[in-house]
């Protein structure tokens, strides 16, 4: 990596857990959230097969930053955050997404970790595919 | 005047491709850009209702003008996470 990592992300790579939280790099951080999403076997009773993500890349990145920085005015003691989103195919148990947040203490993160992970779903331009034994769909929790 | 159309998702798929060039007349808004894509590719016009517009890369919710070398992406509802 060539010098500091990008701390808003959208990536094909596996992602892993410690690297990005070690991208929160602020020596006065006392505590460190992660939320970490995972593909999971099943939905609605189906049984998935696997996921395919696809991103607007130029725009989502950028969405990204926009929920940190919304963040950051939220909870004024929140010092850094991170999020990074895998795309492409993705296989049970196999990580789509980590977000990390840093203050000097743990109280406030938890609220801010639980704002990024639902506002992500909400307005940044990254699909889900969910593939099935019996067929396939794109899902969307604001159709 | 030429705009490039982004199209992700559920409308990627149906149309085959992500990226489509789109001639129009200068002074065309975007919703002329609609009319003119559902005209050309009726495939998509079962996304149209569901979907939001973002011009060069920002959302827009009103109908703009639009000048050539424009990227308009079809943003259908988004599922991330």
């Amino acid at each position: 990596m060539d010098g500091k990592a990008k701390l808003f992300e959208v990536t094909t790579r596996a992602l892993s857990v410690d690297e990005v939280v070690g991208r929160l790099s602020d020596p006065a951080n006392g505590a460190v959230i992660a939320f970490v999403g995972v593909v999971r076997n099943e939905t609605d009773g189906r049984k998935v097969l696997y996921l395919e993500y696809e991103a607007y890349p130029e725009m989502a990145e950028p969405t990204l930053q926009q929920i940190g920085d919304e963040i950051r005015q939220r909870w004024k003691t929140v010092r850094e955050v991170t999020i990074v989103h895998r795309v492409g195919r993705l296989d049970i148990g196999e990580t789509s997404v980590v977000i990390a947040i840093s203050a000097a203490h743990r109280s406030e993160v938890f609220d801010a970790v639980r704002y990024a992970i639902d506002r992500l779903k909400e307005i940044v331009p990254i699909w889900k595919k969910e593939v099935w034994t019996d067929g396939s769909e794109w899902r969307s929790e604001h159709a | 005047m030429k705009v490039t159309v982004r199209l992700f998702a559920a409308p990627r798929e149906a149309l085959g491709t992500g990226t489509v060039e789109q001639e129009l007349p200068s002074g065309s808004t975007l919703q002329d850009l609609l009319d003119a894509l559902l005209e050309r590719f009726p495939t998509l016009r079962p996304y149209a209702p569901v979907c939001h517009f973002a011009l060069n890369r920002c959302h827009t919710t009103c109908d703009p003008e639009l000048h050539d070398g424009d990227e308009v992406a079809l943003i259908p509802p988004v599922g991330g996470g």
